[in-house]
């Protein structure tokens, strides 16, 4: 008999305390398939955020630590310098990881660090109960922009993929969805090649899902997945921002002074 | 092996070298940038990790990673820096991780300035970070006394799994001394089978703080209290200076200000007056029996810092009423000369008829006249 379908090894059996119609419980699955079919869980260690994924720990079956808010890519660096062999990913909200932690994430990205982010942007901060983003769209109502998202006072959301793309060092960045099956399968590819880069020691690798949040956009979840179509999805183009290339990594000689 | 005439920061960090201290993490601060310097240049010769990072807030992230990863992590940084490493250091506290902290101390608050100072005893040994936690606190008070203390600090850091800082004010860090480097015998630690190095054959390891059950931060607070209580059985180390014989006078006093206060005695002795020292090695745990124990012998004990007066309260806690507990410091980055500490001494002599006994007004004017006995000092 051939099993077609179970329950990846690299999950743990705890039921998740996300919401219905969040997305961290398939892109939590996407993470421990790949890792399954790359056969890396016996050197994996993952890094959690604060935020909703605060827990994460409790899902995935493989080492774990957990660090303080928007600092995992700080972790994540220590953990790599210290033991290059490890498999080593963060996974981040919006919050940790476009607000309080854009140093960290900038900075580990333009160090070219090898391991592998995986940043969930739902537009909301979704742990504390709904407050603004920096990736809350205009005009979006939330706990802390009762009136929707003023640009003229706060600014427009940061689109990370765009910003890390920027820097010359990163190798590998680009966007997914998993609001459909299409955008599931070629997210889970996408993920696929970002685990592979860091497998072969190549570059920092970044993917980043656009999540729904039902419970703090006041939506159904089908509803929500609507909203993340018709508002997130043209901000945030689904789509490669950098893909790895041998070439790009010949820094250029500092010019003799 | 021959000394070799080092600089305190570069002994430093040759000492961590070969203590195993292979992960260090940093941001350029003065005074103690030549501590990043020199491990830059030496990490990739012995193999180690060498890294400088975008802030001293990443840094101890960073340490936080590679120790829970089971390595020996450390960094260096001055005050306005250490103050940005709370937060890394509460949670490494929390998670119970070994790492080792040097502080070259500067003067402050804030921005501050470059020279040597010792404002930063609260933070240091009363906890600095969030939540309930200590780290190990050592003072070394010579070049020679840092390069034997690292071995000592990644030891204890493993072996409490906690927290270990180094505190040398910038004297230290930047004086050159001759040093000897002696290999330093431990007894074996516990293989850190607690660290995330890949769950294979057997189940994930979590290096983590999150407790939302209280149950289970409370017995994550009993079990750090236990661990700073053995310290304080265990790890208290101190220098007693000229107690073997009769004194009047008590100095307390860690780092660079002990050394003046040796000079003091010298020159109180030639005057006729005998004064002993007490220095503490460790700040945290606090040789509070043996300031007790000393200063029963004296008339009065005069604790001086480069600050405002921080490590007086806990001698004055350690000693309570029985004896008088005076302060003089010189803070801002100016260190003590030997003469202000014996007219310090000497005004204390005077005044002590007039100076009841450890009550209240005897406190309110060791408080008020920190100043005049500074300026008294000048003359």
């Amino acid at each position: 008999m051939r099993t077609l379908f179970q329950r990846p090894e690299s999950l743990t059996t705890s039921p998740t305390h996300y919401c219905p119609g969040c997305t961290h419980g398939i892109i939590h699955r996407l993470i421990a398939e790949v890792i399954d079919e790359l056969g890396l869980r016996e050197r994996a260690v993952g890094i959690a955020p604060v935020g909703c994924s605060v827990l994460a720990f409790n899902y995935f079956n493989m080492d774990f630590q957990e660090a303080a808010h928007g600092r995992a890519p700080a972790v994540a660096t220590g953990i790599k310098r210290a033991r290059p062999d490890l498999i080593v990913f963060t996974y981040q909200g919006d919050g940790d990881l476009a607000s309080i932690g854009m140093a960290e994430i900038v900075h580990a990205a333009n160090r070219g660090e090898k391991f592998t982010v995986v940043f969930v942007n739902n537009a909301v901060y979704g742990m504390t109960g709904g407050q603004m983003a920096p990736t809350t769209m205009p005009g979006q109502v939330t706990t802390t922009s009762p009136r929707g998202r003023d640009v003229g006072q706060v600014g427009y959301p940061v689109r990370m993929c765009e910003l890390l793309a920027s820097l010359r060092t990163p190798g590998f960045i680009e966007r997914v969805a998993v609001h459909t099956p299409q955008h599931v399968v070629r997210a889970r590819r996408v993920l696929r090649t970002a685990f592979e880069l860091q497998r072969d020691k190549k570059c920092f690798t970044f993917v980043e899902f656009l999540s729904t949040c039902p419970t703090n956009w006041g939506l159904t979840p089908i509803e929500a997945t609507k909203w993340l179509e018709e508002n997130m999805a043209p901000y945030y183009p689904v789509q490669n921002f950098k893909k790895f290339e041998e070439t790009q990594k010949a820094p250029e000689p500092a010019k003799e002074a | 092996m021959a000394k070799v005439l080092m600089k305190g920061n570069e002994a430093i960090a040759e000492s961590a070298i070969r203590a195993g201290g292979l992960c260090y993490f940093c941001y350029p601060i003065t005074p103690q940038s030549e501590v990043a310097e020199y491990m830059s240049r030496r990490m990739p010769e012995v193999g180690g990790a060498f890294l400088q990072a975008e802030s001293e807030v990443a840094v101890p992230n960073m340490v936080y990673g590679a120790s829970g990863a089971g390595a020996r992590a450390w960094t260096s940084s001055s005050s306005p820096g250490i103050s940005l490493m709370q937060e890394g250091i509460s949670y490494i506290a929390a998670a119970e991780l070994p790492a080792v902290f040097v502080n070259i101390v500067r003067a402050g608050p804030g921005l501050g300035g470059i020279l040597p100072s010792q404002g930063d005893y609260l933070q240091a040994v009363k906890g600095g970070g969030h939540g309930d936690y200590r780290c190990l606190v050592l003072a070394p008070s010579s070049v020679q006394e840092a390069v034997d203390m690292m071995p000592l600090a990644f030891d204890r850091a493993d072996r409490y799994r906690n927290p270990v800082m180094v505190v040398g004010d910038g004297m230290i860090g930047q004086m050159m001394e001759p040093v000897e480097f002696k290999d330093r015998e431990f007894p074996p630690l516990p293989a850190k089978d607690w660290a995330t190095t890949g769950a294979k054959g057997r189940k994930p390891n979590l290096v983590n703080s999150l407790h939302l059950d209280p149950k289970v931060e409370e017995e994550l607070n009993v079990r750090l209290a236990a661990k700073y209580e053995k310290m304080r059985k265990e790890e208290v180390r101190s220098e007693e200076y000229n107690t073997d014989k009769p004194y009047r006078v008590l100095l307390v006093a860690y780092g660079t200000t002990a050394r003046i206060c040796k000079t003091v005695i010298a020159e109180l002795a030639a005057q006729g007056i005998a004064a002993a020292l007490l220095r503490p090695i460790t700040l945290f745990p606090f040789p509070e029996a043996k300031v007790l124990e000393l200063g029963r012998k004296a008339e009065f004990l005069l604790s001086v810092e480069m600050s405002m007066g921080q490590m007086v309260e806990d001698v004055h806690c350690a000693m309570g009423h029985e004896k008088p507990v005076y302060f003089f410091g010189r803070a801002g980055g100016i260190v003590p000369s030997p003469g202000e500490v014996v007219q310090a001494v000497k005004t204390r002599l005077e005044g002590l008829p007039h100076c009841p006994t450890g009550d209240a007004e005897a406190n309110d004017e060791r408080r008020m006249t920190n100043a005049g006995t500074s300026e008294g000092g000048k003359s």
